[in-house]
């Protein structure tokens, strides 16, 4: 890492840094050494952090028009989305912000996947990453409560019971969750203080996920370590700044076009219904990015064995730099791995999709099939993989690919559909 | 291999998506083509005017709109009447008010900053008076049911003869495109029902079209400023993203050479 000694060229400047070395910091961050060779998948990172300031922003603001309580809050959505100056904007960007964080955090786990970076040294910034990732769910469901529509109240009911199927205490947590004996006002209102609360936990954690990234320096699309900085590295400034400028811009269109063109699609139709605690709805469905957690949860016909397979479904990730016994972090050069990959890509897909449909008859099966699975992935196929697996020859550098030659990674890609 | 993975991904999402089209037997909704769709989707004036009829001739007799003030009618992006029709159509309703000095509540005509008067006190009174179902608030709608507009449109002209042996309830009607087909709301729509001031043939597909593309507008008061803003921000992203493009291959093209 850029370990020289910084010295600001002013007098203040130096006085100020020697005092608070907040230069240093800023030093650091514009030179730190980034492999070249990122592709595009890396720029999810910083696309990241945009989607968890906009929506801080956008949610400051709504909390300035919003009333959390059971009674108002719908019509104070109502308010937002017709009287406030700009109202239904802010409201939109944040209802669809959420999904496009969510898309995005997706992406950035299954890339940490498929080029191994959450291998040795960066288990801490995978295992942040995962806490985050949980925060985000919380945050998220929380946030979906607030605008006290049917979906809101009756997927609170739903979540909120999982815990009553703790053995003994269960039904007292379940009661002291709602601050009653049923999803009202205080759940409301105790949602709304936590939905606010969260951000900020995960925007410190956050600057932690970075911290932790800046002491190994980044995983690569080869997934070897940096021989020689000089050569294998750019500053971060401007070339790796104006890349993930360039990603984030793309990314900003599509968004775009979710909040101006179909800023309901991604939502419940059943949410611009007022909560209304005697008529449950047809179909209880989860914000879609929670839909294959939902499928594991139901495929299980136990209540409490359900809770706890959704829930190791979530912390077996934190496992994953164990569990992964390969010394070969990119799947570019594990050709058994990448195709495991891709079907574990496939299965969270399908799990996504029948946790969207009714648990019943094939969804089920199909739903069982699936998670059995997606535990079998992680518990049985990545240990033993790591030794059975005969990896491909690996590069010496980013820039001197296994023959020498050529720097892109084309040349590796190559190399490896010779041998087939 | 690869390609025996790759077929077998496909396999699956194909799978999936077959269980998908078995699973539901959905009716298909009427369709018609809405001035309000696409990137510069803007409502049509006349049909909105009209559709208040509608709403207020026969809707209103039973379902509330309690989000919508009478200001609303004359914004801009709405059926925008005049704001003197708006003050008007305000003022022909009672609105109550109070409590004044005395402590009295008192009834004066409707100002442009009220919201819809209700045509029921609260949602008991108006499940009392309909046979125990309670008709729902039109505000928003067209946001909260699955097919939207198409939906709305295609309900007020489903209504048919139930299938042979189905019985219905007293006062449940047969609609084809109502979830579990069974209705409390009759049919309400006939041709030439109420007279358009505009001279439109009062039909019940006209009827329908003109009522739905007002609750649109209800459920989505700024969709014309959305669309606008919309189609303005894409475009200045897609003009940044070209130039930022540009510029990092500038800069990575110092890169290149290096190596």
């Amino acid at each position: 890492m850029s370990d020289h000694e910084y010295t600001p060229q002013s007098k203040a400047g130096k006085w100020f840094n020697d005092r608070l070395p907040l230069l240093t910091l800023a030093n650091h961050l514009t030179d730190y050494p980034t492999p070249k060779n990122l592709n595009y998948w890396w720029t999810f990172g910083g696309i990241l952090t945009f989607c968890l300031i906009t929506q801080i922003v956008t949610g400051l603001t709504l909390a300035m028009h919003y009333i959390a309580h059971a009674d108002m809050a719908f019509e104070s959505v109502e308010h937002i989305m017709r009287d406030v100056n700009y109202g239904w904007l802010i409201r939109y960007i944040h209802a669809n912000g959420a999904s496009m964080f969510f898309l995005a955090v997706y992406i950035h786990i299954f890339r940490s996947l498929f080029y191994g970076s959450y291998k040795a040294p960066r288990e801490i910034i995978w295992i942040i990453g995962i806490i985050i990732y949980l925060l985000m769910m919380a945050a998220a469901f929380m946030g979906y409560v607030l605008p006290w529509g049917q979906m809101s109240f009756w997927g609170a009911t739903v979540i909120t019971n999982l815990f009553s199927a703790i053995p003994f205490v269960g039904e007292g947590i379940v009661t002291w969750l709602w601050g009653g004996y049923s999803v009202d006002n205080p759940t409301l209102t105790r949602f709304f203080t936590l939905h606010y609360l969260i951000p900020f936990l995960i925007l410190g954690l956050v600057v932690l996920h970075i911290w932790a990234l800046h002491v190994p320096g980044n995983n690569n699309p080869v997934g070897i370590d940096i021989q020689k900085p000089s050569k294998d590295t750019v500053p971060f400034h401007p070339y790796i700044v104006i890349k993930d400028g360039f990603a984030l811009l793309m990314f900003m269109i599509v968004f775009a076009f979710f909040v101006f063109y179909t800023p309901n699609i991604l939502g419940h139709a059943d949410n611009y219904i007022e909560a209304n605690p005697m008529v449950t709805p047809a179909h209880i469905v989860p914000e879609w990015y929670l839909l294959p957690f939902y499928a594991i949860l139901r495929s299980v016909p136990d209540k409490l064995l359900g809770v706890i397979a959704m829930l190791s479904a979530i912390f077996i990730l934190a496992a994953l730099p164990w569990l992964d016994t390969s010394k070969i972090r990119s799947a570019v050069f594990r050709p058994l791995y990448k195709q495991f990959y891709w079907i574990l890509v496939a299965d969270v897909l399908i799990l996504g999709y029948v946790g969207a449909m009714p648990a019943e008859g094939l969804y089920l099966l199909i739903a069982r099939v699936a998670t059995a699975y997606y535990f079998i992935h992680f518990l049985v196929i990545l240990p033993v993989l790591g030794f059975k697996e005969k990896t491909l020859p690996v590069p010496l550098s980013i820039t001197e690919p296994v023959l020498g030659g050529s720097p892109n990674l084309a040349m590796a890609k190559n190399k490896e559909s010779l041998t087939k | 291999m690869k390609n025996f993975f790759k077929s077998l991904l496909h396999i699956s999402f194909v799978f999936v998506l077959s269980c998908n089209s078995m699973a539901a037997e959905k009716v298909e909704y009427l369709k018609t083509d809405w001035s309000f769709k696409g990137l510069f989707g803007k409502f049509d004036r006349g049909a909105l005017q009209r559709g208040y009829q509608v709403y207020s001739e026969v809707c209103s007799s039973c379902h509330s709109m309690k989000y919508v003030s009478y200001r609303n009618l004359a914004e801009k992006g709405g059926p925008e009447f005049s704001l003197d029709q708006a003050k008007a159509i305000a003022a022909s309703f009672e609105v109550t008010d109070g409590p004044n000095a005395d402590g009295e509540m008192f009834t004066r005509p409707g100002k442009l900053s009220d919201k819809f008067v209700m045509p029921y006190e609260n949602e008991k009174a108006a499940q009392a008076a309909n046979g125990g179902a309670y008709p729902p608030d039109m505000s928003v709608l067209v946001k909260a049911r699955g097919g939207g507009a198409n939906y709305i449109y295609s309900l007020l002209q489903g209504y048919e003869d139930p299938p042979l042996g189905m019985t219905l309830d007293e006062g449940v009607y047969y609609n084809k495109y109502m979830y579990g087909n069974k209705i409390k709301m009759s049919n309400q729509l006939s041709d030439g029902l109420v007279e358009y001031s505009d001279g439109t043939e009062a039909t019940v597909e006209q009827m329908s079209k003109d009522i739905t593309t007002f609750l649109m507008w209800t459920a989505e008061p700024h969709l014309e400023a959305r669309h606008r803003m919309g189609f303005k921000a894409i475009v200045y992203l897609i003009i940044l993203t070209v130039l930022v493009y540009f510029s990092m291959k500038k800069i990575w093209s110092r890169i290149e050479t290096e190596v």
